[in-house]
């Protein structure tokens, strides 16, 4: 239940997302509808003191792992209270209380950032692993070999989530490499590889689990293979018409993850239609109030421009943000 | 204070580093068993066993990559690229990644690696063993560039970088790892970033050097001693945070200036620099501004002598700067 219900939220908020970029008061937005079960399921299994090392789908993570809603939607406005400055784009999250690091853009530098951290979690005894989420292009970047062979080597406490989400923007995976799956790729690293139905919250909650167990008892990390499929475009600057059949999309969108699951739930007693509609009605209420307050709130200071560069401004960032200040308040400054 | 050279001057500095606190780690190639391909960690793997010296597969970018996730999580890691020339594989990890964390997150990431290298020329290295490209991360903002020229600042440099809250590029002057020698302090004692070094006092010319072209810069100022020509040494130490002040009061002292860097001329850090004189020290200047640089071509393996600075390309510069007004 604790599963559906985020995923309900992610999956209204995807909405709301995509719906705010196209009516300009967002810039950008990066939907991670079809992969709500491989997040959650796989966020579910981890522990607060475990370590994310995301891509830019993974606000269901940040969300089970405790990060609020508001937090989420203010970094999408990049407004005064986004715990990131307003400095990235939307979906760049970074949540320090909650272990979830600053994401980027580059595809794949989260890799061996996470197994690194992992070995230093292992150095100090802490029982701590470390997750990297990416996507299936990223089993093309270098990064993505560095950070498995070292962890290989290293026998590092790290688990590899693969959500194979069959496009790499406009490229699908059959493409991407010649290898049978992504997951048979650990094989060559020195450690085990699975494949998981990534619209089964169950299966990769077990998965997830499994590894998590396997490396904290010091046998090494463990790549996953979740296999989903991107419902949505890549971002709101695409469109997926030009590379995809919408019959396929459609015949993908019969295994949604969310209705997937709430079938299971209704199938088992669980879950009734009643329940279901008032469940997506306070989620998408909420979700409501969260974007008027993000709305509400002011943007960021001008100044800030110049904070976080480094610990210390040098003496020539302040000599810049001088100058800026006084172009800023000048005759002809924006207030 | 004890006698060593460059390269045992920053030996000494990880070493007394990692006794002073765990959570500094030495990685990269070559580093443990080995001790390094110039030597510079020898004997800490010994000490501080692999966790704490940890040799690496051959990848700049696992090096660089995973030296984050450690500093993210809360080590000191102090990462060994072997020579500069190969760092680029790691260039994404430097410049998208450790660079930026800090401020893409709102200043909820800091993110401490030192990052190591060798670089420069006049060791016979060729193309890939010699280049000199501290210009690339003095272009990146978040990055701090160091350059020690002696061994007490190697040390005391090293150690402040150690200690730095932010990401520091540690280049080490392969060419005097071992041909300078000098004093050095025993303690834990820091130089700190962004404060200039004057080599030698002078009235009628200004020679700003880093690194290896420190002793040529040096021995050009003795040159023109005797000619007459009184020649002012600044080593810069740091170029990011550079000591702006230092540059600034020498020039409006001599009024000539002539900018000495073995890198590429083109958008080199001489560039930075006679453009911060041409704004705030235009009316000081009495002779255009002289840059004595590598050439803007590949650095050549026979010919490395033809493409270094020499006392004597410098001497010849200040000359005309002398000469001019």
């Amino acid at each position: 239940m604790e599963a559906y219900r985020t995923m309900a939220l992610a999956r209204a908020l995807d909405e709301r997302a995509i719906a705010l970029q196209r009516q300009g008061r967002i810039g950008f937005y990066a939907p991670h509808a079809g992969q709500e079960a491989t997040l959650v399921g796989s966020a579910l299994a981890l522990e607060p003191d475990d370590w994310v090392f995301p891509a830019y789908r993974e606000l269901s993570v940040a969300l089970v792992r405790g990060a609020s809603l508001q937090s989420i939607v203010d970094q999408l406005f990049g407004n005064a209270d986004d715990l990131s400055k307003g400095r990235q784009m939307p979906n760049h999250f970074a949540f320090r209380d909650q272990h979830f690091v600053s994401a980027s853009s580059p595809i794949g530098t989260q890799i061996p950032q996470a197994v690194g951290a992992a070995l230093a979690a292992r150095y100090r005894r802490e029982p701590v692993v470390t997750i990297a989420y990416f996507g299936d292009g990223a089993t093309s970047s270098s990064d993505f070999h560095a950070g498995l062979n070292f962890a290989g080597v290293f026998h590092a406490p790290t688990i590899f989530l693969c959500q194979n989400n069959q496009f790499a923007i406009s490229f699908p995976r059959d493409r991407q490499t010649k290898s049978a799956t992504l997951a048979v790729k650990a094989e060559a690293y020195g450690f085990p590889g699975v494949v998981v139905d990534g619209n089964d919250v169950r299966a990769v909650y077990a998965a997830v689990r499994t590894a998590r167990a396997r490396a904290l008892a010091g046998d090494g990390p463990t790549l996953i293979e979740a296999q989903v499929y991107r419902l949505g475009p890549h971002s709101t600057s695409d469109d997926p018409r030009r590379y995809r059949p919408d019959a396929e999309v459609a015949a993908a969108r019969e295994r949604d993850p969310v209705h997937r699951l709430k079938t299971e739930l209704v199938n088992a007693g669980l879950w009734d239609e009643a329940r279901d509609a008032a469940l997506w009605e306070e989620v998408r209420a909420t979700i409501a109030g969260a974007v008027a307050r993000a709305e509400q709130v002011p943007p960021v200071d001008p100044l800030s421009l110049f904070d976080d560069v480094v610990a210390e401004r040098s003496a020539r960032l302040e000599e810049q943000r001088s100058g800026c200040a006084a172009h800023l308040t000048g005759p002809k400054g924006v207030p | 204070m004890t006698e060593l050279t460059l390269v045992q001057a920053v030996n000494r500095g990880l070493q007394e580093a990692m006794r002073a606190d765990r959570d500094v780690v030495v990685l990269g190639e070559d580093v443990g068993v080995n001790g390094g391909v110039f030597r510079a960690t020898e004997g800490l793997l010994k000490e501080f066993g692999p966790e704490r010296v940890v040799d690496t597969p051959l990848s700049e970018t696992g090096i660089v990559g995973s030296a984050i996730g450690m500093a993210l999580y809360g080590l000191k890691p102090v990462a060994e690229i072997q020579f500069l020339d190969f760092v680029y594989p790691a260039f994404d990890q430097i410049v998208s990644e450790l660079a930026k964390m800090r401020y893409r997150s709102g200043g909820q990431y800091p993110c401490h690696v030192v990052v190591r290298a060798p670089y420069g020329g006049g060791v016979k290295g060729g193309l890939y063993h010699s280049q000199s490209t501290e210009a690339y991360f003095c272009h990146t903002a978040g990055l701090k560039v160091v350059i020690p020229s002696t061994p007490a600042d190697a040390k005391g440099l090293l150690l402040t970088a150690i200690a730095d809250e932010d990401p520091v590029i540690f280049l080490e002057p392969k060419r005097i790892y071992r041909s300078v020698t000098g004093e050095v302090p025993d303690g834990a004692q820091r130089v700190p970033f962004g404060q200039a070094r004057t080599v030698r006092d002078g009235s009628d010319v200004s020679l700003f050097a880093y690194g290896a072209m420190v002793p040529p810069a040096t021995e050009a100022a003795a040159t023109l001693e005797g000619e007459g020509i009184s020649a002012e040494v600044i080593d810069l130490r740091s170029l990011v945070p550079l000591d702006e002040e230092a540059v600034l009061a020498s020039v409006q002292r001599t009024g000539r200036a002539v900018i000495v860097h073995e890198a590429a001329r083109c958008c080199g850090f001489g560039a930075e620099i006679s453009a911060i004189l041409a704004e705030k020290a235009f009316y000081s200047l009495k002779a255009p501004i002289a840059r004595v640089t590598g050439y803007d071509t590949p650095f050549p393996y026979a010919l490395e002598n033809a493409y270094l600075p020499s006392a004597e390309r410098i001497v010849t510069a200040a000359r005309q700067a002398v000469r001019a007004g």
